[in-house]
């Protein structure tokens, strides 16, 4: 790349984080609010309430499912903070085409809305690893634990920034939130280990990217070394979605 | 310099700008005129590739216009027929992203800013949100951002619309300013009036094609300079004429067959051009001269 290339794509990344953090510090309270709501519901419910006494795969229960609950937070947070708002830019505001029309790269849009959802979504992240530890729960929280986070956030802002330029209405961002996300909240090894499910399910399963992030997790807070191959995969899908959302970002009308 | 070759776009079967081919000079101001749905709109938005031609080429300054061609984007400046200013941001906040999506200095930024919040005399609100404004609020934000880089081609889509009768003049004038500085404009509007002032040429499209070109008097001397309007219950029809002269032997004639209805000889506006085009399908324009002719022979 040129460095006129290299500035250009600097300049845009940059001017839209800048223009994400004005929004985020505006709305703070009101995505603070609708972010944490459920996954503090969950650690309630699953932690709190079941998980103080029993005992699971040789942890308290509280401390297998927290890095399940903040992997879905970073999950719905990046998800969310891409999806929905990019879609409506597109869409309806057509804010969408103030990006399409300076002259900064496919590139420097991809990226930039990219890593503000990724942001954002490590951001719930953080608050609710916050919260457990204000409750009194050991785990181990390494950079390594962080980079994991990141690559999984990374990965949902582009699946949310790919399906906001690809989908026809608005509704259909419900639609992923209801038939993919959601049933990863649940089934990617978050609440429960995926040895209690059958074969060929729990290899389907095992697969998908939310998996990665929660067997990886709890591998690293519990000091079992450095999950590769669950990094490896992240990495993999990351890029995978980072590839379809420029390719989207190139073609996309209306 | 602006080249479109046989540009065409469909949505499905539908086919919304057909085989347009045209050159916009350097420096020239043109007028893109049209009724409801005519495809101004999707030229401008093929021209800034929002939307993606289906066939033909775009070539602006001697390049290939696509999507990712950020020295070109550069020069541009739209102002679009929708509202897409971020509501949630303030005028100053819309400018400033704009600016820095250009890659303004911070410095000159500031003051640009200022200076085109004072032009659109919005400094008193600059720091309320968008959502909040008036229609016509807003569009003046939308034309402060389109001129914020100082771009060499303008690209206006209906940019007064809804504006009041002072802004008009004032937005009038700055854009006649630019060009005669050297800018390229585009402009399309459903305000004749408007064209008829500002612009050196206009095109006429209808479904579509592209059905007239010329300076706004070569389009008036074509149809023919002056009209006879007659007002028959409450219905207004126009009679084209090379002549004055001619236009008051029409009169004079329907006066001898008796005809009571009240007719008026005045000079053609471009408007009136615009409707005997769009109102009547080109074959019919023929036939209509020819009766026309016949009359005047009898
Ligand atoms: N995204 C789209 N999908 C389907 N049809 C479209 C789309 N955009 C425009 N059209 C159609 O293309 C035709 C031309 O529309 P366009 O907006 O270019 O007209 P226009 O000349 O700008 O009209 P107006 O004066 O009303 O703004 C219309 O019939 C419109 O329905
Ligand atoms: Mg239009």
């Amino acid at each position: 790349m040129s460095k006129a290339t290299t500035l250009s794509l600097w300049n845009g990344v940059q001017t839209i984080l800048w223009q994400e953090y004005l929004l985020f510090e505006r709305r703070f309270w009101r995505n603070m609010a609708s972010t944490m709501v459920t996954p503090l519901l969950y650690l309630i419910a699953f932690g709190f309430g079941l998980g103080r006494g029993i005992r699971f795969e040789g942890t308290s229960y509280l401390e297998f499912v927290i890095p399940g609950i903040v992997a879905l937070t970073t999950m719905n947070g990046s998800f969310n903070a891409v999806a929905t708002p990019v879609n409506i830019a597109r869409m309806y505001d057509k804010t969408f085409e103030e990006y399409l029309t300076a002259p900064i790269s496919m590139l420097a849009i991809t990226s930039g809305r990219i890593l503000a959802g990724a942001l954002r979504g490590l951001f719930s992240g953080t608050m609710m690893l916050v919260l457990t530890l204000l409750f009194g729960v050991h785990l181990k929280i390494t950079p390594l634990f962080f980079l994991m986070l990141f690559l999984n956030c990374l990965l949902f802002a582009g699946f949310g920034f790919w399906a906001a330029l690809t989908i026809q209405s608005h509704s259909d961002v419900t639609k992923f939130n209801s038939f993919v996300i959601n049933p990863m909240s649940f089934l990617c090894g978050t609440f429960f280990s995926l040895q209690s499910i059958p074969g060929p399910l729990a290899l389907f399963l095992k697969i998908l990217p939310l998996t990665h992030t929660t067997t990886g997790l709890r591998a690293i807070a519990s000091g079992q070394g450095v999950p590769w191959w669950n990094l490896t995969a992240l990495a993999f899908f990351a890029s995978l979605f980072f590839l379809l959302s420029l390719r989207a970002c190139y073609q996309v009308e209306d | 310099m602006i080249v479109l070759e046989h540009l065409t776009k469909k949505f499905d079967k539908f086919t919304s700008v057909d085989n347009l081919s045209l050159h916009i000079h350097k420096g020239e101001f043109f007028g893109l005129l049209g009724p409801n749905g005519a495809g101004k709109t999707t030229t401008i938005r093929m021209l800034m590739t929002l939307a993606r031609p289906t066939s033909g080429r775009i070539i602006i300054d001697g390049q290939d216009m696509t999507r990712n061609a950020p020295a070109l984007k550069a020069e541009i400046g739209l102002v679009p027929q929708h509202i897409n200013l971020d509501n949630e941001l303030t005028p100053r906040e819309n400018l400033d992203l704009h600016g820095r999506l250009f890659g303004i200095p911070t410095k000159e930024r500031r003051e640009r800013i200022e200076e085109l919040l004072h032009f659109v005399e919005l400094e008193g609100r600059a720091d309320e949100i968008v959502r909040k404004f008036s229609g016509g609020m807003k569009r003046r934000v939308l034309i402060a951002r389109a001129l914020m880089h100082r771009p060499h081609i303008l690209l206006l889509d209906e940019p007064t619309i809804g504006l009041d009768p002072m802004t008009r003049r004032k937005i009038w004038e700055l854009v006649r300013k630019l060009n005669t500085n050297g800018q390229t404009v585009l402009l399309t509007t459903h305000y004749l009036e408007e064209a008829e002032a500002l612009c050196n040429r206009v095109g006429l499209m209808n479904k579509g094609r592209l059905v007239e070109l010329g300076t706004p008097e070569e389009l008036k001397i074509r149809t023919g300079p002056f009209v006879v309007e007659i007002d028959k219950g409450g219905e207004r029809r126009g009679h084209f004429f090379p002549t004055r002269e001619a236009g008051l032997a029409f009169m004079q004639q329907l006066h001898h067959e008796g005809h009571t209805d009240p007719v008026s000889l005045r000079a053609t506006h471009l408007e009136d051009v615009f409707i005997h085009i769009t109102e009547a399908p080109p074959s019919a324009i023929g036939s209509l001269q020819a009766t026309r002719e016949e009359k005047q022979k009898s």
